[in-house]
């Protein structure tokens, strides 16, 4: 209560008829004597602040309204500035070095906001108020199309508009960093930020629109150019284990940040990020950025298919003589060359490579090269390497396919079913649920009680033992060891038996190969082949399934890259069906 | 590994490119940019739906599958994450929310090792309180829920509460729900009332204590009845709930009252079919010593919707007692609907009366009656019934029934089925005489002349 402001009422009270007034702490007036609560409330009248009084009277009538609400001032950009900021410091506990944060994501997002003139521009894009009602949308509301509130978010936003048009004068340009708006957000009922609104509506020719699946394009495109040891398959690892912060990022704003409105169709996410989506978003984003070609990808880096090839190799068991191989198919289909995986954004066709898928069907395309992988030959040499492995039991052993799969198909479903039931119990909601209108507000927050209420009861009925702890970040997902049978180690097993002398150099024994996809799709869809499980092997099925799970991705766009290498290896074989019937040319091997 | 040539191509079943052909759309040349564009917004609308709406709906199945292997604390497990459904940004998905989680929920409750009356009782009242349309349902199945664990007096405070809620127009839209809970509320006067009459039974006529028992017995009732004859009066299966509305009745002496109740029950259209609604009847009518033909009259209903009813000896013993000719066919048709049916094929008691009954018809001169029952029957019956295993077995097990069963038999079949030959090839001292009968009855009544 101040006594001091509260002089100006001169009125007698209408119950006690004394003239002496506080303020609650609502804004209200009431009688200090009686305590009789008044209607009127408080202005404020901090004229030094507003220009005229014009905006004075319309702040009177708006100020009743937005007194739950009130907080700091702030942008949308700013919002996305902050869960970068949540991003790049989970990214340094992991490891990462700190110019990643300073120097290359600071620039990168400087130079978005440049591109996207929101600032270090002439005429930043806030000053600039018009009506655009462009056809073209970003897919960036993909996840709140079915949005049924939407319906009544686009009155209120509609409202606001006319409202921000009715004093134009007010916008006048100004410098960014913002300083705060006088008038903060008088006009925005519908959004905590200043420009929510104006923002969800904006739609550009040619801009790429931050959203929060972009801010994880950001990170990677930063661990590109650092040429960090992180995959892309990696950090959307990390963030489904919660180590990277992405649902839920606003909960960790500061307390003065107000987000409602359409804040929550910017900011609150519900899905996990897609592979394939937030490759697309890399891209797209490095190519508006205008970035000049990242580091090269040399052969002492992390991202180099031989590098990662050894990772998985050992990541799914199999034994490290492989590598010789992996390294011999890199060689002969050129994809160890640093232009070749090199990013270079400028480039008349911008594409990165995908470092991680490909060095997986790299290692399948291996795989179908020594086993053949057609639900037969596989068995029959692991019959001899079994054979071998009983006689010889002081060698060194024969790799045995049958054994290597029975022991990865048992860890591996084992893994999924884990990760299938945390997924099922993933816990979506925030602490500090996000409304679409003040009306909504307190159905909201009461909605929110009565979950933690009930969440409460139920988690006294859980099974005692307490949840396995959080997972420390790895790159790795298995770890495999000689003393456990169920997770025997795999990587010191010999290749003999599958490879013979040929002169100097050693070959396969299996003379056969079969081609994943055999003619490429050229229509106007964007895929190149297709994966219809069926058609296949069971064991190749294994691999594919088993792989494009470590990673996190689609059994086809796996399949799509055991494609294109072999697309490489086989250049030949694929001219030459070009010229003849493909069908007669094949011949079937059973 | 080096020479490359080395590695022919293995060709799968189907070839790659066959399917590609047809992923386009149209193997006939023509090409419909419209189309593609529309296939893909339905390929990308598929894909849009939320992570959130997946994994809720994986929870609720796995919620189900830990329910179904009785593995409440999983369920538990699975029920604190899937509640966050409630909080479902899709309207349609957050209303439906509640039921199934209340449904499950309570499932849960029940069965846990940790769950005790008071969490329950928190949890139904915290769920009757989301959303205006749940209240009545929650409130009803909480009150069974208290009755289950013999907390009348919380019950009946529930159902009292239950009672009394009112929204608006939801309110009058959920009208057949309050007259539920009226009814149970009813239901448990009923009981207290049942009680005392208990009491009042054992007390003297003479005693001071009588008085004022019996007249807090007819409060009771009072209030009870009226919690109860609104809800039957509504179409439906209401069986305790009549059953105790009319024992008060009857108990009060308004025997009309009852009758009315009973019939209005039993005979009204508007009401599903329902057997124990004619068996009800019957019991009230048989009490009364009503006439023959009106318990008559009610059983042929009750024959028409369970032919196996434990009561169609009564009625047939009923039948037979009538003059009346059709009632000794109808008593007939009776008897062999009740053996069609497999859980009666060891009732000696129908055997019994069907063996004299076809006596009796084929000396009355009466076997056109016994043809039109037996054509429907004689393609299954003698498999059925007469089997050569049943024949060893019955004989084994049960040498009265295994007679009567032949005698049926041999008049049905004739003298060369298989029951009838192997029953009468056996020796039996005691049953010697009974044999002897039924071979001459079999002689002289037996349909199927050799």
């Amino acid at each position: 209560m101040d006594l001091e402001e509260a002089k100006e009422l001169k009125e007698r009270c209408t119950q006690c008829a004394a003239v002496s007034w506080g303020v609650t702490d609502e804004g209200k007036y009431y009688c200090t004597s009686c305590h009789n609560v008044t209607e009127r409330s408080k202005e404020v009248v901090d004229t030094a602040a507003i220009p005229n009084t014009k905006i004075q009277a319309i702040s009177r009538g708006l100020k009743r309204k937005r007194k739950l609400e009130k907080g700091w001032d702030w942008y949308v950009c700013e919002g996305f500035q902050l869960i970068l900021c949540q991003q790049v410091e989970a990214l340094k506990t992991l490891g990462v070095g700190p110019e990643l944060k300073n120097d290359v994501l600071h620039s990168f997002w400087k130079r978005y906001l440049q591109k996207s003139k929101q600032a270090y521009c002439k005429n930043p894009i806030r000053t600039r108020r018009r009506k655009t009602t462009a056809l073209e949308d970003t897919p960036s509301h993909s996840d709140w199309d079915s949005e049924p509130e939407l319906i009544s978010d686009f009155i209120c936003s509609s409202f606001a508009e006319s409202e921000a048009e009715s004093q134009p004068d007010l916008h006048t340009q100004k410098p960014f960093p913002i300083i705060k708006a006088p008038n903060s957000g008088i006009a925005y009922t519908c959004s905590g930020s200043l420009d929510g609104v104006e923002y969800s509506q904006r739609k550009e020719k040619g801009i790429v629109k931050m959203t929060v699946p972009r801010t994880l394009a950001f990170c990677y495109l930063s661990l590109l150019w650092q040429r960090e040891a992180i995959t892309l398959s990696d950090l959307l690892r990390f963030v489904e284990e919660g180590h990277i912060p992405y649902i839920n990022t606003f909960e960790h704003f500061p307390e003065e940040m107000k987000l409602y409105g359409r804040d929550k169709l910017i900011f609150a996410i519900e899905s996990w990020p897609i592979y394939e989506d937030i490759y697309k978003n890399t891209i797209e984003l490095a190519t508006f950025l205008d970035l000049p070609r990242f580091p090269d990808i040399t052969k002492d880096c992390y991202l180099h298919p031989d590098i990662l090839c050894m990772k998985y190799l050992m990541e799914v068991n199999l034994p490290d003589e492989m590598h010789n191989l992996t390294c011999q198919v890199v060689k002969m289909t050129g994809i160890g060359e640093a232009d070749f995986l090199t990013f270079d954004p400028i480039a008349k066709k911008a594409k990165t490579v995908k470092y991680d898928v490909q060095a997986i069907a790299i290692i399948i395309v291996v795989l179908k090269l020594l086993f053949l992988l057609n639900d037969n030959l596989e068995w029959s040499l692991s019959d001899i390497a079994e054979k071998y492995n009983e006689k010889n039991k002081k060698d060194k052993p024969w790799f045995d396919f049958r054994k290597w799969y029975q022991v990865m198909k048992k860890s591996i479903d084992e893994k999924k079913q884990k990760w299938e039931e945390a997924r099922a119990k993933y816990l979506w909601k925030s602490e500090k649920p996000l409304y679409l209108s003040s009306y909504n507000r307190p159905v909201v927050y009461k909605r929110r009680e009565v979950v933690v209420n009930l969440q409460k009861q139920f988690s006294t009925l859980i099974d005692s033992t307490p949840v396995a702890e959080k997972q420390n970040p790895s790159s790795f997902q298995f770890n495999w060891t000689e003393e456990n049978p169920n997770r025997t180690c795999f990587h010191g097993h010999s290749l003999q038996g599958i490879l013979k002398k040929k002169g100097q150099s050693l070959t396969t024994m299996n003379s056969l190969y079969w081609l994943s996809t055999q003619k490429f799709c050229k229509s106007h869809c964007k895929h190149v082949t297709t994966y219809e499980e069926s058609y296949f092997s069971q064991s190749y099925q294994f691999v594919i399934s088993l792989f494009s799970f470590l990673l996190r991705i689609k059994t086809s766009s796996l399949h799509e890259e055991v494609s294109l290498i072999e697309k490489r290896i086989f250049k030949a074989k694929y001219n030459q069906s070009k010229k003849k019937p493909s069908k007669k040319k094949i011949r079937k091997v059973k | 590994m080096t020479d490359m040539s080395d590695f022919s191509e293995l060709m799968r079943p189907s070839t790659e490119g066959d399917r590609m052909e047809t992923c386009v759309l149209s193997g006939t040349g023509m090409h419909f940019p419209w189309l593609q564009k529309y296939l893909n917004s339905v390929l990308t609308e598929r894909k849009k739906e939320k992570a959130f709406a997946q994994t809720t709906t994986e929870c609720l199945s796995l919620m189900q599958q830990a329910l179904l292997k009785h593995q409440w604390q999983q369920a538990a497990g699975y029920m604190h994450s899937y509640l966050q459904v409630l909080e479902d940004w899709d309207v349609i998905k957050r209303q439906a929310a509640p039921e199934i989680i209340w449904k499950l929920g309570s499932e849960i409750l029940f069965y846990h090792p940790k769950s005790s009356v008071e969490t329950f009782n928190t949890f139904a009242d915290r769920m009757k309180n989301i959303g205006v349309m749940n209240y009545l349902k929650i409130s009803l199945q909480h009150a069974l829920y208290l009755l289950h664990h013999g907390m009348l007096e919380d019950a009946s405070r529930n159902l009292h509460q239950a009672e009394t809620w009112r929204y608006g127009d939801k309110s009058s839209s959920q009208e057949v729900l309050i007259n539920l809970v009226q009814a149970y509320k009813g239901l448990l006067q009923y009981y207290t009332w049942s009680k005392k009459k208990m009491e009042l039974s054992q007390l003297d006529e003479e005693d001071y204590a009588y008085n004022t028992a019996s007249q807090s017995m007819l409060n009771h009732s009072w209030k009870t009845s009226i919690n109860l004859c609104a809800l039957i009066q509504i179409p439906g299966v209401w069986d305790p709930f009549v059953k105790s509305y009319v024992e008060m009745l009857d108990f009060y002496g308004d025997r009309d009252g009852a009758r009315e109740v009973l019939t209005n029950y039993a005979y009204d259209d508007k009401f599903p079919s329902n057997p124990n609604a004619h068996v009800y009847l019957y019991n009230f009518l048989k009490k009364e010593k009503a006439p023959r033909e009106k318990l008559i009259s009610v059983l042929k209903i009750l024959y028409q919707i369970v032919p196996s009813h434990k009561l169609m000896f009564e009625f047939y013993r009923l039948l037979r007692k009538s003059e009346k000719e059709e009632d000794q066919k109808l008593g007939l048709e009776v008897l062999f609907g009740v053996l069609d049916f497999a859980g009666c094929t060891r009732n000696i008691t129908a055997w019994k009366y069907l063996a004299k009954h076809l006596r009796q018809t084929l000396a009355g001169n009466r076997l056109a009656w016994i043809q039109e029952l037996w054509d429907s029957r004689k393609n299954w019956w003698p498999n059925f019934h007469f089997s050569f295993f049943w024949a060893k077995s019955d004989w084994k097990e049960e040498k009265t029934l295994a007679c009567e069963k032949a005698l049926v038999a041999g008049i049905l079949l004739g003298k060369g089925c298989r029951y009838f030959r192997y029953i009468s090839k056996q020796d039996h001292q005691v049953l010697k005489k009974k044999m002897k009968r039924m071979k001459k009855s079999v002689k002289k009544f037996s349909i199927v002349k050799p």
